[in-house]
């Protein structure tokens, strides 16, 4: 579909000329009002009519909603002003967030001829976005297209943070652009004034406007070159020296692998390592080392790399042990109290929310003693009543802590555990799978790769994601020997992360019965 | 308190003869009403007027002054009854709800007071919450105002208008003895402008002086035969004088020259509308001189036919800019042209759509259509030959998600409905009724509970046809605004008094939210102008309800699911409610935060709980928004090649309600949630102690990291 667009009308009053129409789109609760209030006030400074309309409603609770403004030279008599916007018809739009630019441009509100559009590009993701279980945000870079062709002049940048930064709101920020944008016929100081007058929170407004100024009138600084390293490997981890020596041997081995998939099987190192330790770590490259052996240049070492990802992510797998021993590390607490703003003169309680369930304390067991209790309900009845309730931690107080920290320092026991050893076989067959369809269905082994991808989450959902698992991977079996099997196998796992309770997945399983018989 | 103070505004309304006003619609109004010496003002709270209701509210010392009653009736049928007051006594009075709702709540009182007819001047300000943004049925007041006969002002919308109107209202009904309706739009009431004020006037005659001079005439009853007779003196008398009225004081507009081959009539409130579509096709000027005759009505009921057929007069064709359906006016005139055997042609629907909202580009469309038919002479060249196409624009319609409105940051309806969602989940789904207020949001994703909304306290009334019970209990919601509006007698008492097996959850947060935060009578805040602090549990308790769960902290999900399971398999045969308290969100924190902020800055103890979610322990599931939907509850891409989805993330706009935290307790989502309390200016004794906790816990990481290797990221 394209724009519907008003016919080329072409007004015979040279005055409606000076009229400025303005809309400014925002999400509910962003200020919207408070930014039309200033325009409003600052045209009339200026000796503009003016006149400024909004719909006040439920939409304000955090939903789409529009404010439109409409000014006229003041030696104009008794202009009359629209009360909302029309598609084709709007001097200078105002988004406050990337989407409702999109939604500005959809309405029609943004138009090669005529239009200005300010946008913010930070997002604030619709509930639509955010409830996928995997990744189902909406992308920037197609609403930043079209905005490219869409409006007469440009500013995009991240408004928000620009404000934020200086202790304001984003308000005050796309004030300033729209003064930098230089759209309006007034000058800065009138704009400043405009604020003053408001009177509330005066001085930090004014620094967000002199951001937001900024901004539009030169851009936003070029991304700073990425300082990050591009092989991991050179940032070399700290601790003791003969641990050092281990891991110089496994790094020794990641740089024998192809140049392809060097960085993911050093991502993936680190994070087995980190997990575990270098034994643990070598294990990791013994199972990689033999999907490389069995895949090829021409192929760019598709599979290797998947392998280099997947395997490691089915490594280094979410258990009690992981979870206690990232919650205790320094960094930790480092990066959460920049995060809140914890000084010198504060202090901050931490409280860390779990809730184990049997499951979790049988899986610390060791596999053999674990294995009974599991198979015992009795027993499970019993640890489930002393154990599963919802704990808040206090990490930071010593008792909370010494509790963590013991159970993190489980990890050398982790490795007898009834948890470890489920995971073991789960991640050989799957990996046997895998070696299953190779030389011959390639595609095929790296699809099935990938489908750990559906494996995440604790408890309940976790318990999800595997029996989304084990339907795709039977699903995989059912087309494996067609040509298109590999589009089916991604298909089936895309379907099964659009929903939590896999409807979509269902429903494509279904196709695939059908024709498969 | 309500969410929006007026207080500096109102001091405006104190301006007198040769003053301007500059400001909002709905001040305007409230000018207007001190300004034709109106004696009492009431209403419910509704978009679009709930800011006039809040205007009405925060001016009540200069009312008083006066000698207005103020009342802020408990329903829009409270507030029709009130202008009863009118009916004997020549006493100027108004009321304010929105429409069509309001209307319909209404509309009983609304029939009454039309068929006894008023003395003193009776305006009803209906804000009509049509077209975009509109949170209810989309539907129009104006069929009340034909079956009842309330004669229907739809003012131009600007500010000099809108307060005419409001003087032409009061004496077009004190002239033809007929309650008015003025009709604003849901724009015309924030739109702002200009206007030249008078002097406010006090009531020739108070309601205090009324009550001491009783009167009463029993051939204003509503019983047979008087209403008979009201029927006949609407027709034969009020409705002739309203004509007269009307056009002696010329209520509606000319505009543009005397005649014409084609010209316009619009309704007073699309008047800026229509001149926009004009200036852009090159017949009107910047100031709304025309080259069309325009025929603006002001009075949209009831249509003088004389004057309409002038206006015909002469024209090949005629255009009736006429918005929503059905097309009332239309039809009417319609009929008057074919009556008086006119050859105009009458367009209208047909040429613009019969439904639905007349946007910018529909009016221009509507309007170009119209005149290219008809008198395309009159259009400049470009507009008869348009040149270069458009450029086309890329098709976003599919990757710019919807933003419906949604349960605001920190809401405590938020964990009710999460309970819900847990407790379906357990039990198995049930059949679920909504309510109007915040409380219907859920019916959207992430909750998606609740199907059906038949009105305002109606909740639980609408799920009576299930209060038999069966296997599973039916749910319905209310709120605690609708409660004290309609809820306690249609939908409590209905349950009491039919055995109900079902379950009622109240959701009471302080307010009636939705609004705009105005005080109910279960308020916990003191307003010395109200009476509030009247538990919804007594209320219950007083009309028979015997099984109540009270909750007081909704956050706590654990035990409102518990609440909830209880409620829906106990052996109790009959209503089971559960009022599920705490404060509206919105209205705490602009409340508890300028204190807050004080208090830390004069040095005093204070913690500020913000969530957080550990990254790396996150999966990247969002189990925890399918639960919440909390907008500062979001995603972040990670910067790390072995992650394929975004993990759950929390801004700094958090304000810590603990509904994440209790959540993923209750649900047994993940550990991936912590609540992190800043305590700004400690105590002496808890820096020592945190000094302490400190030096222990890092001598043990530090212990645990000289037996490993330690990578530079937290995680990787
Ligand atoms: S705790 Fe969670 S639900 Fe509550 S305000 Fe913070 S992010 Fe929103």
């Amino acid at each position: 579909m394209s724009l519907a667009l008003p016919l080329d009308a072409q007004p015979t009053d040279p005055a409606l000329e000076g009229i400025i129409k303005l809309a400014v789109m925002a999400v509910g609760g962003q200020g919207g009002g408070v930014l039309t209030n200033w325009i409003e006030s600052l045209a009339r400074s200026q000796g503009y009519h003016c006149q400024a309309t909004s719909v006040a409603g439920v939409a304000q609770r955090t939903g789409a909603t529009i404010y439109y403004i409409e000014m006229a030279p003041g030696d104009v008599a008794a202009p009359v002003f629209s009360l909302a916007p029309a598609a084709g018809d709007v001097d200078i739009a105002i988004a406050a967030e990337m989407m409702e630019a999109g939604r500005a441009i959809i309405r029609g509100f943004v138009t090669p001829d005529r239009t200005t559009l300010i946008a913010s590009t930070h997002r604030m993701l619709a509930v639509s976005e955010k409830t996928v279980p995997g990744d189902g945000m909406a992308s920037s870079d197609e609403v930043r297209a079209a905005a490219e062709v869409a409006s007469q002049k440009l500013i995009l940048a991240d408004m928000d943070r620009a404000a934020v930064k200086v202790g304001s709101v984003i308000s005050a920020s796309l004030f300033g652009a729209l003064a930098g944008s230089e759209a309006l016929p007034f000058k800065r100081e009138a704009f400043e004034e405009a604020i003053r007058t408001g009177g509330k929170g005066v001085e930090a407004s004014l620094r967000a406007f002199a951001a937001g100024y900024d901004l539009a009138q030169n851009g936003e600084p070029a991304k700073p070159v990425e300082e990050k390293p591009v092989q991991q490997e050179i940032v070399a981890p700290k601790g003791p020296a003969d641990i050092q020596s281990e891991w110089a041997r496994l790094e020794a081995r990641v740089a024998a692998l192809p140049e392809t998939v060097r960085v993911m099987a050093a991502a993936g190192l680190t994070k087995v390592v980190d997990f575990q330790d270098c034994a643990y770590g070598s294990e990791y490259l013994d199972r990689l080392e033999a999907l490389v052996k069995a895949d090829t240049a021409e192929r760019e070492y598709e599979l290797s790399c998947e392998a280099a990802k997947y395997i490691a992510n089915a490594m280094a797998y979410d258990d009690v042990i992981r979870v206690a021993d990232l919650k205790t590390r320094p960094q930790r607490f480092d990066r959460i109290e920049a995060e809140m703003g914890v000084g010198n003169d504060n202090v901050m309680h931490l409280t860390d929310y779990l809730h184990p369930r049997a499951e979790e304390i049988v899986g610390l067991l060791p596999e053999k003693l674990g294995r009974k209790m599991e198979n015992d309900p009795a027993w499970m009845k019993r640890i489930d009543r002393w154990f599963n309730r919802g704990r808040r931690l206090r990490t930071d107080s010593l008792r909370g802590f010494a509790m963590l920290y013991f159970l993190g320092g489980l990890r050398n026991w982790r490795l007898k555990t009834l948890r470890h050893k489920m995971e073991q076989d789960h991640l050989n067959d799957w990996l046997q799978m895998v070696a299953g369809y190779l030389p011959d269905r390639y595609g095929m082994a790296v699809e099935i790769l990938r489908c750990r991808r559906l494996i995440k989450g604790y408890s309940d959902t976790h318990a999800r994601g595997l029996s989304k698992f084990d339907k795709v991977l039977s699903g995989a079996r059912m087309v494996e020997d067609r040509e298109d099997g590999p589009q089916w196998v991604a298909r089936l796992r895309e379907a099964a992360l659009k929903d939590e309770k896999g409807t979509e997945l269902d429903g494509a399983l279904k196709t695939v019965e059908s024709f498969t018989g | 308190m309500a969410e929006r103070s007026f207080k500096a505004e109102v001091e405006h309304l104190r301006k007198g003869s040769g003053d301007v006003f500059t400001g909002e619609g709905i001040l305007a109004l409230t000018k207007a009403l001190l300004e034709n010496g109106v004696g009492y003002v009431g209403g419910y709270q509704g978009a679009p007027i709930s800011h006039l209701m809040d205007v009405l509210a925060d001016a009540q010392d200069l009312m008083g002054e006066l000698g207005v009653r103020f009342e802020a009736n408990a329903s829009e049928a409270a507030a029709a009854a009130m202008l009863a007051a009118s009916v004997h006594y020549p006493i100027r009075g108004a009321v304010t709800f929105k429409g069509s709702v309001g209307v319909n709540v209404a509309s009983d009182a609304l029939a009454n007071l039309a068929s006894s007819g008023v003395n003193g001047g009776a305006l009803v300000i209906v804000g009509e919450d049509y077209g975009e943004g509109s949170s209810i049925m989309q539907e129009r007041s104006y069929g009340f105002a034909m079956k009842s006969q309330f004669w229907l002002l739809d003012p131009r919308p600007n500010l000099p208008s809108i307060v005419k109107a409001v003087g032409d209202g009061f004496a077009l009904s004190e002239a033809s003895n007929t309650p008015v309706m003025l009709m604003v739009r849901i724009r015309s009431c924030h739109v702002t402008g200009s206007f030249e004020t008078s002097d406010n006037v006090p009531p020739p005659l108070s309601v205090q002086d009324a009550l001491a001079n009783p009167q009463r005439d029993f051939k204003r009853v509503v019983l047979p035969p008087m209403s008979y007779a009201h029927e006949h003196d609407k027709i034969d008398n009020r409705w002739p004088a309203a004509e007269k009225f009307i056009l002696d004081n010329k209520l509606n507009e000319r505009f543009g020259p005397e005649s014409g081959k084609v010209g316009i009539m619009c309704l007073g409130g699309m008047y800026n509308g229509v001149i926009r579509a004009l200036q852009r096709l090159g017949l009107a000027d910047i100031s709304g001189n025309t080259s069309v005759p325009l025929y603006v009505l002001n009075v949209t009921y009831p249509i003088v036919k004389s004057d309409v057929v002038d206006f015909c007069k002469g024209k090949e064709a005629v255009l009736l800019v006429e918005e929503g359906q059905p097309e009332f006016i239309e039809q009417q005139i319609g009929a008057m042209l074919y009556k008086e055997g006119a050859t105009t042609r009458l367009e209208g629907k047909g040429i613009f759509p019969k439904a639905g909202e007349y946007t910018g580009q529909i009016m221009f469309d509507g309007l170009e259509a119209f005149v290219r038919q008809y008198a395309p002479d009159l259009l400049p060249a470009k507009v008869l030959a348009p040149n270069t196409p458009k450029t086309e624009l890329p098709d976003l319609t599919k990757s710019v998600p919807i933003r419906p409105p949604g349960f605001c940051t920190g809401c405590p309806e938020r964990p009710i409905f999460a309970s819900l969602k847990l407790a379906e989940q357990e039990l198995g789904p049930r059949q679920i009724t909504g309510d109007i207020g915040c409380h219907l949001f859920a019916c959207l994703p992430p909750f998606e509970i609740g199907g059906s909304t038949m009105g305002y306290g109606l909740g639980p009334a609408s799920n009576a046809a299930f209060d038999g019970g069966g296997e599973h209990r039916a749910i319905s919601i209310l709120g605690d605004g609708g409660f004290w509006h309609n809820g306690l007698s249609s939908s409590i008492g209905n349950m009491v008094f039919n055995k109900s097996d079902s379950v009622a959850i109240i959701v009471d947060n302080y307010y009636s939210a939705a609004t705009g935060g105005q005080d109910v009578l279960s308020s916990r805040a003191q307003n010395s102008t109200k009476s509030t602090n009247h538990p919804i549990s007594k209320a219950l308790e007083g009309v028979g309800v015997e099984w109540i769960r009270q909750i007081d902290r909704t956050y706590d999900v654990t035990q409102m699911r518990a609440a909830i399971r209880e409620a829906l398999t106990t052996d109790y045969k009959g209503p089971k409610v559960i009022v599920a308290s705490s404060e509206c969100m919105l209205n705490r924190q602009r409340r508890e935060k300028p204190l807050r902020n004080k208090a830390i800055a004069d040095g005093k103890r204070v913690e500020t709980p913000r969530f957080g979610v550990d990254q790396d322990v996150c999966t990247g599931d969002h189990a925890c928004i399918r639960l919440s939907g909390c907008p500062s509850l979001s995603l972040k891409k990670l910067d790390d090649p072995l992650r394929d989805d975004p993990v759950a993330h929390i801004d700094q706009s958090c304000v810590g309600c603990g509904n994440c935290g209790e959540v993923a307790d209750a649900a047994i989502l993940c550990p991936s949630f912590y609540e992190a309390k800043v305590v700004h200016n400690p105590t002496v004794f808890e820096t020592w102690l945190t000094g302490l906790r400190k030096k222990v816990i890092s001598w043990l990481q530090n212990r645990r990291a000289g037996k490993r290797l330690t990578f530079s990221g937290e995680a990787l």
